[in-house]
C-alpha cells in the first residue's frame, strides 16, 4: 500500500509541472502580454508601465519568471494582484469557502439524489420510472447551467417571491445562518441538476454491472433478501466506479460552480475568476488555475487511494 | 466519414433498425434536421433584417402581431429574426468548434494509440495535464486574450474540449491495431501514416461520429456561455447567448426576452444530445447506456 | 537442392512480460527459441507443430513484422533481421504472407477494391487508371469475379475472403507466400478448393511457400519438406515422405502417432505423450522436450541438441538420433 501511495504521488509529479507550464504559458503566451491591462490604458505613462514591469520582474528572461513564479507555489508566495498588491493565494482562499460551501451542498444532493435514482431504476429496470428517469436524465444533461440559474430566478425570486435571488446573506444579516441558507438553495439545485443527472446514469449502471455477477446470483441463491443483498453485496463493488467517478467529475464541478456563482452572484472562486478576467488579473487567473488543478489532482489522488483500499488488486496495477 | 455509406446495405439496416427503436433519438435527429434547416433558410424565413432598429416598437410581447410573430426587443429589433440569426451563428460555431476538437482529439488519440511507447506517454500525460483544468476556465481564459471572431471561438472552444475525443480513439486503436488486416498493410510496405490514416481511421469512425454529435452540443453551450459573459460573439451580430445578456437586464418585466434563446439553446443541446445517444446504441451496442 | 530463397538461423523472438505495476520487465516469453530453416526457389516447406509452439510468430519475424530479437534472415543471399523500413521496402515486394483468420485480416471498411489497389498504390506500380484492369485480373486469378472489387469483405464467405488474401499477396509478385495456417478456419469442403488454388499458383508462378499448420495431415498434400516445431525450436526437417515413413525425433514420432492415417497406407500405434507442453514463459532446461520425451536420459535435462544431419536433407536435433 504504501508503495501504491508513493508510485501515485509520483505520478502525479509530472501533472504538476505540466499544469504550472500551461498555466503560465496561456497567460505570458496571450496577446499583449500579462500587462496587456496597462499598455492598452492611453492614461497610463510609458515609464510607469517600465516600473509596473520591474517590480513584477516581467523584464527578466520568461523562463527566469516560470522558475521564480513556480518555485513561489511551492512555497506559498502565489505572487500578488496587480490591483492593491495583495497576496494571489490569501485573495483565493478567501473565496475557498463560499465555493467549497456551494459544492458541498450541490454534491451531497446529487450524489443522494442520483444515487437513489439510479439504484432504483437498475433494480426496476425498464419499468416506467427506469425509463422516465434515464430519458429525465439526459434531458437534465442538456440543460444549460446558466439559463436554468436565470429561469430559477425568474420563478423563485422575482414571481414567487420565495427565496433571494443572488448573493450570500441579506444586507446587515451577515452571519446569519438562516440567511445563508436560504441563499444557498436556489445556486445549489442548479448546480446539482446537471450532477444529479450524471450520477443517476452511472449509478444505474454501475449496478447493473455488480446484479450481473455471480456473487449476486449467490447471494440470492442463499435467501438473503433484496435489500441485504443491496447493502452488503451491490454497494461495495459499486462503489469502485462511483469514486472513480467523484474524482474524474471534479474539473466539472468547478465548471458548474463557476458557472452557477456568476448567475447567483455567489462571492466564491467563480465569481473571483470572472472578475479576475474582466481587470486582466493575470496573477490571479495564473493562482486560480493552478488551484483548481492541484485541487483535481488531490481529487483524483484521493479516489484512487479509497477504491485502492476497497479493493486490494488495484493497488498492483 | 459517414459510417452508413461505407457500411453496406444489410449492415445500414441493422443500424437504422436499431437506431429506429430509439425514438427520443428520432426526434433529436428531427430537431436537429429543423434547426440546421432554419439556420440555412434564415434569410427566407426572418421576418425583418435582424439589425433593423425601430424604437417605436419596443418590448413587443409575442403572439400579439402577425408582423413581429416573437415580439421585439429593446431597441425594437424582432426577435424571431433575432432567434433565427443567432441560430447561424451558435450553430456554425458549434460545428467548427466539433470538427476541430474531432480532427484534433483524432490525430492525437491514433498517433498515441498506434505509435504507442514514449509518443504515446507524452501525449496522454499532456491529455492528463489538460483535463486537469476545469474547461470552463481554460475557455474563458483563452478567450478573454483573443480578439473574439467567430473562427477564433470556434477554435479556443475546440482546442480545449478534444481530449475525451483522444482517449475514445486511443483506445479504439489500441484494440484495432492487434488485428491482422494492420499486418498485412505492413507486410505490403504501408507507411505508418497510410495506416494509421487510411485503414485504421475509418474502422474508428462509429465512435467518432458519436463524440463528434454530442460535441457540437458542448460546443453551441460553451459558445452561449462565453457570449453571455461577453466574450464570445459581439453584438450587433446575434448569438443566443448574447441575446440572454441583453435580455438580463429587462428580466423581471419582459422575460420572454430570456425565455425564448435560452429554450433555442436548450433545444439545440437535447436535440444534439439525443441524437447522438441514439447513434451510440445503433452502432455499438456494445457503449449502450440506457434502455 | 534448388537454390536457396531463405535462410534463417539461430532465429530467437522473445516477448518481454512485464509487471501491471511499473512495467517491470518481470520475465520472458521465449516464443522463438532458436529456429534454423531453409526453403529453396519454388519448394513448399511445411512448418508443423501444436498450437502456440511459435509457428506464427516465426512467420512474423521472418517477413519482419515482429523484430527478431537475434538471429538471421538470408533472403535471396542479403541478410535482412536488422534492415529498417527504406531498406526493407523492396524485400516487402518480395515476400508476402496469407493469414489464418479471414475475418481480421480483411480491412471491414475497405471494398475488396480498395484492399487490392493498396499494395500498387504503396508501391506506385502502374496508374490510377490501369488499377481496376489489375485488380480485376487478380481476382480472376484466384477464381473470383471481378464485380466482387465493389463489394465488402464481409459480404463473403470465408473461403472467398481467403482467396481475397491471397490475391492481395499475389499482387506484388512475390517469390516466397508464408501461408499461416491459411485454410484452418475454413470449412473442410472448402479447404481442399483453397489448397488447390495455392498449389495451381504455385506451379504458374515457381512461388515458394512455408506453409504453417498444426495439422500434419493437411500438410502431407502440399509439403515438398517438412519443419517439426516443438516450443520454440525445429526438431527435425525432413523430405515428405522420409517425414512421414522414417520420422527419427520422439516428438514426431509421437505427433505421426497422433494422426489417424496421415498418408494413405501409413499406420501406426497411438503413442500418448506424458504431460502438458511447457510454457515458453518457463521452458525446460537443456532439450525442450525432456520432460514428455520416453526416451530422455540425464545429459538431455542439460545439453540443448543441436538439428544434425543424419541424411541429405535430413536433420534432427535429439541426443540419441546418430546418422
Ligand atoms: N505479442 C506477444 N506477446 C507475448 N507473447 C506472445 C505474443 N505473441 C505470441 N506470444 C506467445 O508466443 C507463443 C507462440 O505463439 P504463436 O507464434 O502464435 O504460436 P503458434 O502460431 O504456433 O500457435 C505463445 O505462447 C504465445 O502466447
Ligand atoms: S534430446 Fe533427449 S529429450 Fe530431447 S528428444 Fe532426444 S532423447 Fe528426447
Ligand atoms: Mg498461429
Amino acid at each position: 500500500m504504501i508503495g501504491f501511495i508513493a508510485w501515485r504521488l509520483l505520478q502525479a509529479i509530472p501533472l504538476l509541472i505540466g499544469v504550472s507550464l500551461i498555466a503560465f504559458g496561456l497567460m505570458h503566451l496571450a496577446p499583449g502580454g500579462p500587462l496587456a491591462v496597462y499598455t492598452l490604458n492611453p492614461s497610463i505613462q510609458a515609464q510607469d508601465i517600465e516600473r509596473v514591469k520591474i517590480i513584477f520582474g516581467l523584464d527578466q528572461p520568461i523562463y527566469v519568471q516560470y522558475l521564480k513564479w513556480a518555485s513561489g507555489i511551492f512555497s506559498g508566495n502565489w505572487g500578488y494582484t496587480f490591483f492593491g498588491g495583495r497576496p494571489v493565494l490569501g485573495v483565493i482562499l478567501e473565496r475557498l469557502p463560499a465555493t467549497m460551501l456551494l459544492m458541498g451542498s450541490a454534491l451531497s444532493v446529487a450524489i443522494v439524489l442520483g444515487l437513489s435514482i439510479g439504484v432504483l431504476g437498475a433494480v426496476k429496470r425498464y419499468s416506467v420510472f427506469d425509463v422516465l428517469a434515464t430519458s429525465g436524465a439526459l434531458f437534465a444533461l442538456s440543460f444549460p447551467t446558466f439559463w436554468f440559474g436565470l429561469m430559477a430566478i425568474f420563478v423563485f425570486a422575482i414571481q414567487l417571491r420565495w427565496l433571494p435571488s443572488g448573493g450570500m446573506w441579506e444586507l446587515g444579516e451577515e452571519g446569519n445562518i438562516i440567511s445563508l441558507l436560504q441563499h444557498l438553495v436556489l445556486p445549489t439545485l442548479v448546480l446539482a441538476l446537471v450532477i444529479t443527472a450524471t450520477w443517476s446514469r452511472y449509478s444505474r449502471s454501475a449496478f447493473l454491472e455488480v446484479m450481473q455477477q455471480d456473487y449476486m446470483r449467490t447471494a440470492r441463491a442463499k435467501g438473503l433478501p433484496p435489500a441485504a443483498r443491496l447493502m452488503r453485496h451491490a454497494f461495495p463493488n459499486a462503489a469502485k466506479p462511483l469514486i472513480a467517478l467523484l474524482g474524474v467529475e471534479l474539473p466539472f464541478l468547478f465548471s458548474g460552480a463557476l458557472v452557477t456563482e456568476t448567475i447567483f452572484g455567489w462571492p466564491g472562486m467563480g465569481r473571483l475568476f470572472v472578475d479576475a478576467l474582466n481587470m486582466k488579473e493575470y496573477p490571479i487567473l495564473m493562482g486560480m488555475m493552478m488551484f483548481t488543478a492541484i485541487f483535481v489532482i488531490i481529487g483524483n489522488l484521493l479516489a484512487d487511494l479509497a477504491i485502492a483500499v476497497i479493493d486490494p488488486r488495484v493497488r498492483l496495477r | 466519414m459517414n459510417v452508413t455509406a461505407v457500411a453496406s446495405e444489410s449492415q445500414a439496416g441493422r443500424i437504422w433498425t436499431r437506431f429506429r427503436q430509439h425514438r427520443l433519438a428520432l426526434a433529436g435527429g428531427l430537431v436537429v434536421a429543423l434547426l440546421l434547416a432554419s439556420a440555412l433558410f434564415a434569410p427566407l424565413l426572418a421576418p425583418q433584417d435582424p439589425t433593423l432598429l425601430d424604437t417605436a416598437l419596443r418590448f413587443r410581447p409575442p403572439f400579439a402581431d402577425w408582423a413581429l410573430p416573437l415580439g421585439t426587443d429593446e431597441l425594437g429589433r424582432d426577435t424571431l429574426s433575432r432567434l433565427l440569426y443567432g441560430g447561424r451563428v451558435s450553430l456554425t460555431v458549434g460545428l467548427v468548434a466539433m470538427v476541430t476538437t474531432v480532427v484534433t482529439g483524432a490525430v492525437i488519440g491514433i498517433a498515441a494509440g498506434f505509435l504507442g511507447g514514449l509518443v504515446d506517454n507524452l501525449l496522454m500525460r499532456f491529455v492528463d495535464t489538460m483535463l486537469c483544468f476545469p474547461q470552463v476556465f481554460l475557455l474563458l481564459v483563452v478567450a478573454a486574450f483573443v480578439p473574439p471572431t467567430l473562427l477564433s471561438i470556434s477554435l479556443v472552444i475546440g482546442l480545449t474540449s478534444w481530449m475525451e475525443v483522444s482517449r475514445i480513439v486511443r483506445a479504439e486503436i489500441l484494440h484495432l491495431k492487434e488485428q491482422d488486416f494492420v499486418a498485412a498493410a505492413r507486410a505490403l510496405g504501408a507507411s505508418r501514416a497510410r495506416i494509421m490514416f487510411r485503414e485504421l481511421l475509418p474502422n474508428a469512425a462509429a465512435p467518432i461520429l458519436v463524440a463528434a454529435t454530442l460535441k457540437v452540443a458542448s460546443a453551441v453551450l460553451m459558445e452561449s456561455y462565453i457570449s453571455y459573459l461577453g466574450y464570445g460573439v459581439q453584438p450587433p451580430l446575434a448569438s443566443w447567448g448574447n441575446m440572454l445578456t441583453n435580455a438580463q437586464g429587462y428580466f423581471d418585466t419582459v422575460p420572454w426576452l430570456a425565455i425564448l434563446p435560452g429554450a433555442a439553446i436548450t433545444l439545440t443541446v437535447m436535440g444534439f444530445n439525443f441524437l447522438g445517444d441514439g447513434l451510440r446504441d445503433a452502432l455499438d451496442p456494445r457503449l449502450r447506456m440506457d434502455p | 537442392m534448388a537454390e536457396t530463397l531463405l535462410k534463417v538461423s539461430g532465429l530467437e523472438v522473445h516477448f518481454p512480460i512485464r509487471s501491471a505495476f511499473l512495467r517491470r520487465r518481470i520475465g520472458t516469453v521465449r516464443a522463438v527459441d532458436g529456429v534454423d530453416i531453409e526453403v529453396a526457389r519454388g519448394e513448399t516447406l511445411a512448418l508443423v507443430g501444436e498450437s502456440g509452439c511459435g509457428k506464427t510468430t516465426t512467420g512474423k519475424a521472418i517477413l519482419r513484422l515482429i523484430d527478431p530479437t537475434r538471429g538471421s534472415i538470408r533472403f535471396d543471399g542479403e541478410e535482412i533481421a536488422r534492415h529498417g523500413a527504406a531498406r526493407l521496402a523492396p524485400f516487402r515486394r518480395r515476400m508476402q504472407i496469407v493469414f489464418q483468420d479471414p475475418f481480421a485480416s480483411l480491412n471491414p471498411r475497405m471494398t475488396v477494391g480498395g484492399i487490392l489497389a493498396a499494395p500498387f498504390e504503396i508501391h506506385r506500380i502502374g496508374t490510377p487508371a490501369d488499377r481496376p484492369e489489375r485488380i480485376a485480373a487478380l481476382l480472376r486469378t484466384v477464381g473470383l469475379r471481378p464485380e466482387a472489387a465493389r463489394r465488402y469483405p464481409h459480404e463473403f464467405s470465408g473461403g472467398q475472403r481467403q482467396r481475397i488474401g491471397i490475391a492481395r499477396a499475389l499482387a506484388l509478385e512475390p517469390e516466397l507466400i508464408i501461408g499461416d495456417e491459411p485454410v484452418s478456419a475454413l470449412d473442410v469442403s472448402i479447404q481442399a478448393q483453397v489448397i488447390n488454388l495455392m498449389k495451381r499458383l504455385q506451379a504458374e508462378r515457381g512461388l515458394a511457400y512455408i506453409m504453417i499448420s498444426h495439422n500434419l495431415a493437411v500438410v502431407s498434400h502440399v509439403a515438398d519438406r517438412v519443419a517439426v516445431m516443438y516450443l520454440g525450436r525445429v526438431v527435425e526437417t525432413a523430405p515428405r515422405e522420409t517425414l512421414f515413413f522414417g520420422a527419427r525425433h520422439p516428438y514426431t514420432q509421437a505427433l505421426l502417432s497422433a494422426v489417424p492415417e496421415p498418408v494413405p497406407g501409413l499406420r501406426r500405434t497411438r503413442q500418448v505423450l506424458q504431460g502438458d507442453v511447457p510454457s515458453p514463459a518457463r521452458p525446460p532446461t537443456g532439450c525442450h522436450f525432456h520432460l514428455r520425451c520416453p526416451i530422455a536420459q540425464a545429459r538431455c535435462a542439460q545439453e540443448a541438441p543441436a538439428q544434425r544431419i543424419i541424411a541429405p536433407g535430413h536433420a534432427v536435433a535429439c541426443h540419441l538420433v546418430a546418422p
